[in-house]
């Protein structure tokens, strides 16, 4: 192998390209402990753990917190399910409009957040159903499909056909098949899928300020906040512990699928 | 053949495991039964009411939506006012995925032709976590950064460049009273945040090129740069085009960034919020939310016939 060293230009292009990712990320982490509250100062007059406190005694944001949790648990539950399904069928036999339903399944998430939000509020207002938590978990978990359903169809394609088939020629039920060879050949890319699609739904808001009317998840709370700043130490810390939870499920899901060919959480 | 089957247990499931083997269709039903039932009735039938909504029109005296069909409210998209709207935010996604595709080339191909072992999780993580980091803490770091009291003005006056920023703001068009409430600001926001969405594709295109195709350009004489736009451009261009759809679909579709960071001119994404919210307006806002699905659809065709689903 001749020069397999990266040229200086390419070097600094690529450093500069991570550093303008990662640095406004790791500002929000300075900010939580700052003692200045009344502005964005820079650099902060002081550092302090008080804002901690308050955060953890604020009912409004841990109503959000459990409302956010709930939402994106179920979201999670129903796109899991869903998203096997469609995978298992659409990866283990050709049929008519196989491109269709795969397409199907991809356009929540092609078409703009906008437009999924204003398609479900406008259903909601022709069929009067009234906004409530399922309306958000409805929303959530449309769009949430396709995380797993992605995940789900490239282990499908991996694992061989020829295991099913020996498995049932072996006497197996198709129920046993599932549970004895399916299921854990699945098993880690369902469980990727499934906390991607938690870290998806957590943060949602776009499509979310459409179908929540009143209620405030999470990122709804972190949204007012940022377009009408009352509380800017709490909203410091809880953008801090947002980005700390958001993390560990990507982390987590890199190492399941650490060292396979496809690796979790391309395209979200 | 199914005789094993039989042989193993008796009971309903069985009999059921029976009937799935003997008749694929049936269980190719119970598999694609509930996500089409889903997908089909609350999806679909979300995007039929919001394409009928777009037909129908808004009655000015009252308020009141009138439930005939007319196209009023598209011809009201073309008026000066609305079609600006629709002007500014494609020229503003379509520098949002130049930009996006520039800054992101390097670190996609360093990530993918020299990163090896450790560096190469490096990379992988360096891109993975600011893209699933919070969508809207990512706007707020912005709004902390280009804050008048924040941490770039701090910087540039630190190194007495201030005079820069302000001749630049004094622009028109892309300029205004500070960064954060310019179309500046509100571009460099995009970028930031819909950048690895167009990295990840770009470096997927990028690791399927040979290198020693590489090697063989340079043996035939050709300059870095010449084997950059002959060689590796061509080869990484469908990855290109594949990111492009989701920074082009994403900026389309967004009404939370020029909201918070940028001008009181509105967006397609700020239309439709407003149309909908505030005016009660739902029909105009259907016909406004018609304009990023027939864009991504024209995007979509184009992206399809230079072969850009391959790099997905």
């Amino acid at each position: 192998m001749h020069s397999d060293r990266a040229p200086l230009g390419l070097k600094i292009a690529a450093a500069a390209g991570l550093a303008f990712l990662h640095l406004p990320i790791l500002l929000i982490f300075v900010y939580a402990f700052t003692t200045e509250e009344k502005s964005y100062q820079w650099p902060p007059p002081g550092l302090t753990l008080k804002w901690f406190a308050v955060t953890w005694n604020r009912p409004d944001v841990w109503q959000a917190l459990m409302l956010s949790l709930k939402v994106a648990s179920v979201a999670t539950l129903v796109a899991m399910v869903l998203g096997t399904l469609c995978a298992a069928a659409v990866s283990r036999s050709k049929f008519f409009g196989r491109e269709t339903v795969s397409l199907l399944v991809i356009l929540p998430i092609a078409l703009p957040g906008v437009v999924t939000g204003i398609a479900l509020r406008s259903a909601f207002s022709l069929a009067d159903v009234p906004f409530s938590t399922w309306t958000i978990v409805l929303g959530h978990a449309t769009f949430c499909v396709v995380i797993v359903y992605n995940n789900a169809v490239a282990r499908f394609r991996r694992t061989s056909g020829s295991l099913i088939e020996a498995s049932m020629d072996l006497g197996a039920t198709y129920f046993q098949t599932l549970r004895f060879v399916i299921l854990p050949n699945i098993a880690t890319a369902l469980v990727v899928g499934g906390m991607l699609a938690f870290a998806l739904s957590f943060d949602e808001v776009i499509v979310t300020t459409f179908t929540s009317g009143q209620q405030q998840t999470l990122p709804i709370w972190m949204l007012e906040e940022l377009v009408r700043p009352r509380q800017r130490p709490v909203t410091n810390v809880v953008a801090m512990v947002v980005v700390l939870v958001t993390l560990l499920p990507i982390l987590g899901a890199y190492y399941l699928t650490r060292g396979t060919d496809t690796v979790a959480g391309q395209g979200k | 053949m199914s005789t094993a089957a039989h042989s193993a247990a008796g009971g309903p499931l069985a009999r059921l495991s029976d009937a799935l083997w003997r008749s694929p269709r049936l269980l190719l039903a119970i598999l694609l039964g509930p996500p089409l039932l889903w997908l089909g009735v609350i999806y679909l039938g979300s995007l039929f009411a919001l394409l009928l909504q777009s037909f129908f029109s808004i009655d000015h005296f009252t308020g009141m939506v009138v439930r005939e069909f007319t196209l009023r409210t598209y011809a009201e998209l073309f008026t000066p006012a609305n079609f600006d709207i629709i002007v500014r935010t494609v020229t503003m996604a379509a520098c949002v995925t130049l930009a996006s595709a520039i800054i992101g080339f390097p670190i996609a191909y360093y990530a993918a032709r020299y990163a090896r072992g450790r560096w190469r999780a490096a990379f992988y993580l360096g891109i993975m976590m600011p893209l699933w980091s919070s969508y809207l803490v990512k706007v707020y770091a912005w709004k902390l950064i280009l804050a008048k009291e924040g941490i770039l003005n701090w910087a540039l006056d630190g190194i007495h460049l201030q005079w820069v920023l302000d001749a630049y703001l004094s622009l028109p068009v892309v300029g205004g009273n500070s960064l954060s409430v310019s179309p500046t600001g509100t571009f460099i926001v995009f970028v930031y945040v819909w950048m690895p969405f167009m990295i990840l594709p770009m470096q997927a295109a990028l690791e399927r090129v040979p290198v020693s195709m590489l090697e063989a350009s340079g043996d035939l004489g050709a300059q870095p740069g010449q084997t950059f736009r002959h060689v590796l451009f061509p080869l990484a261009l469908p990855g290109v085009v594949a990111g492009s759809i989701f920074t082009f679909s994403l900026t389309l579709g967004d009404y939370i960034i020029p909201q918070i960071i940028g001008t009181s001119r509105l967006f397609i994404g700020q239309a439709v919020y407003q149309h909908q919210g505030v005016a009660g307006n739902i029909p105009l806002a259907a016909a406004f939310a018609v304009v990023p699905i027939l864009i991504m659809g024209l995007y979509l065709w184009g992206a399809k016939r230079m072969g850009a689903f391959n790099a997905l």
